[in-house]
């Protein structure tokens, strides 16, 4: 484990707004080049960037679009930088494409979407929480990647960290999927000493360039990496490829490499069941939610044990891979989990399906462009409670 | 202890850095709890600026403020539209030179003050945001006089901290001599016009 460097990280105590604190989170993570097109509400982490980078070493390009921008990155990660952009629902649609070439193409990177209202161009300066089954299933053909969603400035500064931590442990694309009332809050950050933030190094080459193969599976089911101009072949392709990464397109080779790409995140699955949870032991009734949602959530939860209810909490931090065993041990203990989202209603789909039929599930949609009233999700926990 | 407070006027007079420096006083210098949020729509467009702050000494877990306990207005349109979301018993604190006030509604206490005015004394129009940073901390004592002159200081450019520390003491002192001359704050049942006090 490595840790930041301490002539990057803005160490100290600070009054600033979550786009600001993903880019420091991003820097002190050790991205030194982001690509983007910028887009209300997450415009203010690609300025802050460009403005920081030139005195600590790094790059940003603003490209003619998103999908030059989505692939752009990942050329930076293959020359060596750890990279990312940063986007919002439009843009974040025109990126699915090479958000799937990185999942196929195991390229470690960040995807930092603030979330807006939609869908189409939607409302610009106001949240929702709309992107989140397309952070999983948004590209085509299948696979398997990590989203990670914070619920301060706070955190858009030490998930951003985890993020591209994450994107380099398991060699996918990480979605940080913040929203804009997040990404506008302005809020105390704590930002720690260089020494304590750890960062993960790159997966590099082990072995010799006459030895190496770019795509052999190492350990965690996770190939080491090699970039470009280091002496090594290679050779990356959006095509079904073999060990050496290049294109051999039959059912054997697809075989061989797509359940290892859902297998390397399958397989962690304890370690990415990133919750906070409180009071789940005794409780009737649990609420659900991520992100802006779970702070109005925790108003309710507060309100409905003043009532004399037995309310549990579950905050999901991460909420892909989604937290399928967690559930299962839960829902049979309780009467009821609900799920307020900034949405029709897409993650409690997930949640129906893994609750089993074992507890009631209640959904507490909302269209977005500002979040719940509390009272709307005390209702929902009276009626799970009953 | 949870109040909700709302800045409003018009783009360029510092509306953001006002609340700005109140937010960063209580949760830095005074280990409390503040969330910003601010006005991005397309009203925030064409001269129009609002910023929200919620302080207390829990996390606060609701980011908006739909009725606040504190209303700033530093221009006409800012009073007519949000002065009907105060909540009752609050208080408004009006930049008497740039707001005509009519329909006042009852039973909130209402504080003035030439804060424009004062900032032009100093040389710099601009500083009128601390000017009634100033005046709010006297007036309200929601955050502490130290507080709240800390994160002034470390809100503002080195070379010109001199002049908004004078424009938050001109403020603060203007605020403290109104309480102590006007009517007291527990005297809710009456709007208070101290308009001609600074005349």
């Amino acid at each position: 484990m490595m840790h930041a460097d301490p002539n990057c990280v803005l160490t100290g105590t600070h009054f600033m707004n979550g786009d600001a604190a993903c880019c420091e989170g991003a820097i002190a993570a050790g991205a030194r080049f982001a690509a983007g097109y910028p887009i209300t509400p997450s415009t203010e982490v690609v300025e802050r960037f460009a403005a920081r980078v030139p005195k600590i070493g790094g790059i940003f390009i603003q490209m003619e679009d998103e999908l030059a921008a989505s692939i752009t990155l990942q050329g930076m990660v293959w020359a060596g930088a750890k990279s990312f952009t940063v986007t919002s629902g439009p843009g974040y649609s025109l990126m699915m494409e090479h958000i799937g070439f990185a999942a196929m193409t195991e390229t470690p990177c960040v995807f930092v979407n603030v979330q807006r209202g939609g869908p189409s161009t939607g409302l610009p300066t106001l949240p929702a929480q709309g992107d989140m089954m397309q952070a999983r299933f948004g590209s085509h053909g299948d696979y398997s990647t990590i989203s990670l969603v914070p619920n301060s400035p706070q955190e858009c500064f030490s998930l951003t960290v985890k993020a591209f931590n994450l994107a380099e442990k398991f060699r996918v694309p990480v979605m940080f999927m913040m929203d804009e009332c997040v990404g506008h809050m302005t809020e105390k950050v704590v930002i720690p000493d260089a020494k304590e933030i750890e960062v993960t190094p790159r997966r590099h080459a082990s072995k010799p360039p006459s030895e190496f193969l770019l795509f052999e599976p190492g350990e965690e089911l996770v190939p080491e990496m090699a970039h470009a101009g280091e002496g090594y072949k290679v050779y990356v392709t959006g095509l079904t490829h073999d060990k050496r990464g290049y294109p051999l397109m039959n059912p054997a080779s697809q075989k061989e490499l797509i359940p290892r790409l859902f297998e390397k995140i399958s397989r962690a699955a304890d370690e990415l069941t990133i919750v906070e949870s409180e009071g789940l032991e005794d409780a009737d009734v649990v609420v659900v939610s991520y992100g802006i949602t779970s702070r109005v959530a925790q108003r309710a939860i507060e309100m409905a044990r003043a009532k004399g209810l037995k309310v549990g909490k579950l905050r999901l931090i991460c909420v892909w891979p989604f937290p399928e065993k967690l559930i299962r041990e839960l829902a049979p203990k309780v009467k009821a989990l609900v799920m307020p989202e900034l949405n029709m209603g897409q993650v409690v789909i997930e949640l129906e399906r893994c609750a089993g039929g074992q507890c009631k599930v209640i959904s507490v949609p909302h269209p977005g462009g500002t979040v719940h009233k509390p009272a709307d999700i005390l209702a929902a926990i009276e009626r799970g409670a009953q | 202890m949870l109040k909700e407070i709302r800045i409003a006027g018009f783009g360029g007079q510092g509306v953001i850095l006002s609340a700005h420096i109140l937010g960063r006083a209580v949760s830095i210098h005074e280990g409390g709890f503040a969330t910003m949020t601010q006005n991005y729509g397309p009203e925030a467009r064409g001269g129009a600026a609002s910023a929200a702050l919620v302080i207390s000494d829990q996390p606060v877990l609701f980011p908006y403020v739909s009725n606040p306990d504190i209303l700033v207005v530093m221009s006409q349109e800012a009073f007519t539209r949000y002065t009907p979301e105060l909540k009752e018993g609050g208080v408004l604190i009006v930049e008497e030179d740039l707001v005509r006030m009519e329909n006042v509604p009852q039973h909130i206490k209402v504080y003035s003050i030439p804060a424009t005015r004062f900032a032009e004394e100093l040389g710099k129009k601009m500083v009128l945001n601390v000017v009634m940073v100033g005046f709010f901390c006297a007036i309200t004592e929601a955050v502490s006089y130290d507080a709240c002159r800390k994160a002034v200081i470390d809100s503002v450019p080195e070379k010109f901290q001199k002049l908004n520390l004078d424009a938050f003491e001109n403020g603060y002192g203007f605020g403290k001599n109104l309480l102590a001359k006007g009517p007291s704050k527990e005297e809710d049942t009456e709007p208070v016009s101290v308009l001609e006090s600074a005349s």
